[in-house]
C-alpha cells in the first residue's frame, strides 16, 4: 500500500469516523446537559428568538470599532474563501463524488480556486496576526487557537501545493493533513463551527422570550 | 473546603446552554469592544470572555464531552484554587454590571452577562464576595431593604408625600388592583417618584396600594448571585401581593428588579405567581394608549433617554419609554446606540453598592459620557433609580451640567390635571 493509499485509505476511514462519531459526541454531550424548564411567562416566542438569533449575530451591532471591523472582514474572508475551496475546488468536488456523496456539481475554474484560496489565506494570516499581536487576543488565546490555525493553514497550504495533481506525494501530504485536521476537530475549539448554532439559539431564545431584537 | 463547594455550584451551573457558550468562544476578542470596562481602561482582565474563565476551567476540566480522555493524558485546566477564586472576584464584581452589551457584539451571541451571574454563585458558595454586598444582603434581610427602608420608614415617606400633593397613598388595602413597589433608592431618594405615581393613577382611575409586607423593588440576592436570598426577597413581594390579592405587581423604575421580579422570580419562587407582573413603563403606556390618562404641554428641552440595560435590553421595554418620551418631550433625541444596545450607566449589577468598585466604574462612565457628549441634550430621562443615581454622581464627577429625570415623574409633570 502506497502512502497515498493509506492516507486515501484506511486512515481517511479512520479519520471520518473519528470526526463524525466525535463531533456527534461533542454535540450530545451539551444536549445532554439540559436545561431547567423557565417558569417566567415568556411575552414572545423562544423558538422564533432562537431561530432570529441564528441570524443576528452574522454581524455585530452596537457600534462598529476598529477591531470589530478588522474581524468582521477578515472572519468573513476567511470563512467564506474556505468554504468555497472546501466544496467547490475540482479535486474536491471529485473527492466527494467518489467518497462521500455519488453525484459531482460545478467546480471553480482554476483562476477561481487561486481568487478564492488568496482570499481565505489574507483572511486566515490577518486574523492569525491578530492573535499574536492584539493584547486582547493573546490574553484569551491557548494553544487550541495556535494549532486549529496552523492546521487549517497547513492543510490549505498543502491542498494548493497539491491542486496540479503534478505529483501523488503531495496530495498524499495534504490529504494526511485533511486525516488530522478531522481527527483534532471534535476534540478542540474547531467545534465552533457547529456549536455557534447552539449558542446563538439558546441566547436567541433567552431574548427571544422577553420579546426582544437585541 | 469552601473551594470545593465553588467548584460543585460552578458544575452544577452547566447545562447545555453554558456548555455551548464555552464551546462555542473562540477567543476572538471582539467582545472586549463592547464592554466599557475594558475600554476605558485597556485592562486586557476586562475583556469579557476572560471573565467566564473560572467556568470554563471547570467546564474543560469536569464537564465537556471528551474530557474524561483528555483528564487522562493531563490535558485539562488545573483544579480552582482559593486563589483563583480570590483573583477572579474582582472581575466578577467590580467589573461586570450584567449589562449584557458584550453579546450584541460576539459573533456566538454568547450570553457574557449570564455566566457572569453564574459564576457569581460559585464564588458566594465559598464566601468570596464584597464586604458591601454581604452587609447590603444582611440588612436586606433584616430591616426589609439594603438602604434600611424599614415599614415605619415607608409610611413616613408615603404620609409626607400625601401631604405634599394631598391625594391619599393606599397602604395595605387588600383588594386592589396593582401592588405598587418601590426601590430602596426611590424611597430615600426621590420619594417624589410616589407623589407621581399617585397623581397619574388618581387620574386614570387605577386603583392601587403599598404593602408594607413587601415594598422593596430591589434584590442584592440577584447581584450577589446568591439564590437563596434572591428567592427570600421575592418571595416577600409574592407573598405581600398574594396577601392583598392584587392582579398586578408593578415592577418600578428599577432594572434588576425587574428581572428579579417577572423573568428570574417564579423560576426562584418554583411556581408561576397568581398575578401579573407589568412594568411601570408598559402600564403608563397601556393607560395613554387607553386614553385613561390626558397630558398638557410639553418640555421644550433637549432631552434623550439613557436605556436602562435590564429593562431595555435585557428586559424587553424598548418602545415603551420611547412613545412616553415623545408624550412628554418635544424635543426628544436619541443617542448613538439607544435602545438594546445602549451603553450601560456604569452602576448595575451591584456595582454601585460596592464601594471599592467605585473609581473603576467613574471610569467606565466615559463610555456614557461620549454617548451624551454627541447629542449635548439639556436633561437625561432614565428610568432606573439606580442608574439615575449612578448618573448623577458621575455626571457631578466629570463636572457636567445636566440634570438627571425620572421618566414616571416625567409624565406626572406633564399630567392634566384640570382633568
Ligand atoms: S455584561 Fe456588560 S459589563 Fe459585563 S462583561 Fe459584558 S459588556 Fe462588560
Ligand atoms: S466575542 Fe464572543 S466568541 Fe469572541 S471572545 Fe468574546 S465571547 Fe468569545
Amino acid at each position: 500500500m502506497t502512502f497515498l493509499e493509506i492516507v486515501e485509505g484506511p486512515l481517511w476511514t479512520l479519520a471520518s469516523s473519528v470526526f463524525l462519531i466525535g463531533a456527534a459526541w461533542r454535540i450530545f454531550g451539551i444536549i445532554r446537559l439540559g436545561r431547567k424548564k423557565d417558569i417566567s411567562i415568556p411575552r414572545a416566542s423562544a423558538l422564533l428568538g432562537a431561530i432570529k438569533g441564528q441570524f443576528l449575530h452574522f454581524v455585530p451591532h452596537g457600534g462598529f470599532s476598529f477591531r470589530t471591523r478588522y474581524h468582521l472582514i477578515a472572519g468573513y474572508m476567511f470563512h467564506l474563501g474556505l468554504f468555497g475551496l472546501l466544496i467547490y475546488a475540482a479535486p474536491h468536488v471529485l473527492f466527494l463524488k467518489e467518497n462521500v456523496v455519488g453525484f459531482e456539481w460545478v467546480a471553480l475554474p482554476r483562476w477561481g480556486f487561486i481568487l478564492t484560496a488568496e482570499i481565505a489565506f489574507t483572511g486566515l494570516i490577518l486574523l492569525w496576526i491578530r492573535r499574536i499581536s492584539d493584547p486582547v487576543m493573546i490574553q484569551l488565546s491557548d494553544a487550541d487557537d495556535h494549532i486549529g490555525s496552523w492546521l487549517t493553514f497547513l492543510t490549505m497550504l498543502t491542498g494548493c501545493m497539491a491542486l496540479q495533481e503534478s505529483h501523488d506525494s503531495l496530495r498524499a501530504v495534504h490529504m494526511l493533513f485533511v486525516d488530522i485536521w478531522l481527527i483534532y476537530m471534535p476534540f478542540s475549539r474547531l467545534m465552533h463551527s457547529v456549536t455557534f448554532m447552539f449558542s446563538r439559539g439558546y441566547t436567541g431564545a433567552f431574548f427571544g422570550r422577553r420579546g426582544v431584537v437585541p | 473546603m469552601s473551594v470545593d463547594k465553588a467548584i460543585e455550584v460552578l458544575k452544577s451551573n452547566i447545562d447545555a446552554s453554558a456548555a455551548s457558550y464555552l464551546d462555542a468562544c473562540v477567543h476572538c476578542g471582539q467582545c472586549a469592544q463592547a464592554c466599557h470596562f475594558y475600554e476605558n481602561t485597556g485592562d486586557v482582565r476586562y475583556t469579557p470572555a476572560y471573565k467566564m474563565d473560572l467556568m470554563r476551567r471547570v467546564y474543560k476540566r469536569h464537564k465537556a464531552p471528551l474530557s474524561g480522555i483528555k483528564r487522562a493524558i493531563g490535558l485539562v485546566p488545573d483544579e480552582l484554587t482559593m486563589d483563583d477564586l480570590k483573583e477572579w472576584e474582582d472581575l466578577l464584581y467590580d467589573s461586570c454590571t450584567l449589562c449584557g452589551r458584550c453579546t450584541i457584539v460576539c459573533p456566538m451571541g454568547i450570553d457574557i452577562a449570564g455566566m457572569v451571574r453564574k459564576s457569581r454563585e460559585g464564588l458566594v458558595a465559598a464566601g468570596v464576595v464584597p464586604e458591601d454586598l454581604i452587609s447590603a444582603a444582611k440588612r436586606a434581610i433584616e430591616f426589609g431593604s439594603p438602604l434600611k427602608i424599614t415599614p415605619d420608614v415607608l409610611r413616613k415617606v408615603c404620609a409626607k408625600q400625601e401631604e405634599e400633593i394631598g391625594i391619599p397613598i393606599p397602604i395595605d388595602q387588600e383588594g386592589a388592583d396593582y401592588l405598587v413597589i418601590l426601590s430602596a433608592m426611590e424611597v430615600l431618594q426621590f420619594y417624589e417618584v410616589i407623589g407621581a405615581i399617585a397623581k397619574i393613577f388618581r387620574q386614570a382611575g387605577v386603583s392601587w396600594t403599598i404593602s408594607t409586607d413587601g415594598y422593596e423593588a430591589t434584590n442584592i440576592g440577584i447581584q450577589m448571585g446568591d439564590k437563596d436570598i434572591a428567592r427570600t426577597l421575592v418571595g416577600r413581594i409574592v407573598g405581600a401581593a398574594e396577601k392583598l390579592k392584587v392582579k398586578y405587581v408593578i415592577s418600578p423604575e428599577c432594572g434588576h428588579a425587574y428581572s428579579a421580579l417577572k423573568w428570574e422570580g417564579p423560576n426562584l419562587m418554583g411556581r408561576a405567581y397568581d398575578f401579573e407582573i407589568i412594568h411601570m413603563l408598559e402600564l403608563l403606556d397601556q393607560l395613554q394608549a387607553e386614553g385613561r390618562i390626558k397630558l398638557k404641554g410639553k418640555d421644550d428641552r433637549r432631552l434623550t433617554f439613557h436605556d436602562p440595560c435590564q429593562i431595555v435590553r435585557r428586559g424587553g421595554v424598548v418602545e415603551e419609554p420611547r412613545r412616553l418620551m415623545n408624550m412628554v418631550s418635544s424635543n426628544f433625541v436619541e443617542m448613538d446606540n439607544h435602545g438594546t444596545a445602549n451603553i450601560c450607566c456604569g452602576g448595575g449589577g451591584g456595582v454601585s453598592s460596592n464601594s471599592r468598585a467605585e473609581t473603576l466604574r467613574l471610569k467606565a462612565f466615559a463610555s456614557k459620557k461620549k454617548q451624551l457628549d454627541a447629542v449635548q441634550p439639556d436633561a437625561l430621562v432614565t428610568a432606573c433609580a439606580n442608574c439615575r443615581n449612578v448618573l448623577e454622581e458621575a455626571i457631578d464627577d466629570y463636572e457636567m451640567d445636566m440634570p438627571v429625570l425620572g421618566l414616571t415623574e416625567l409624565v406626572a409633570e406633564y399630567l392634566d390635571e384640570t382633568r
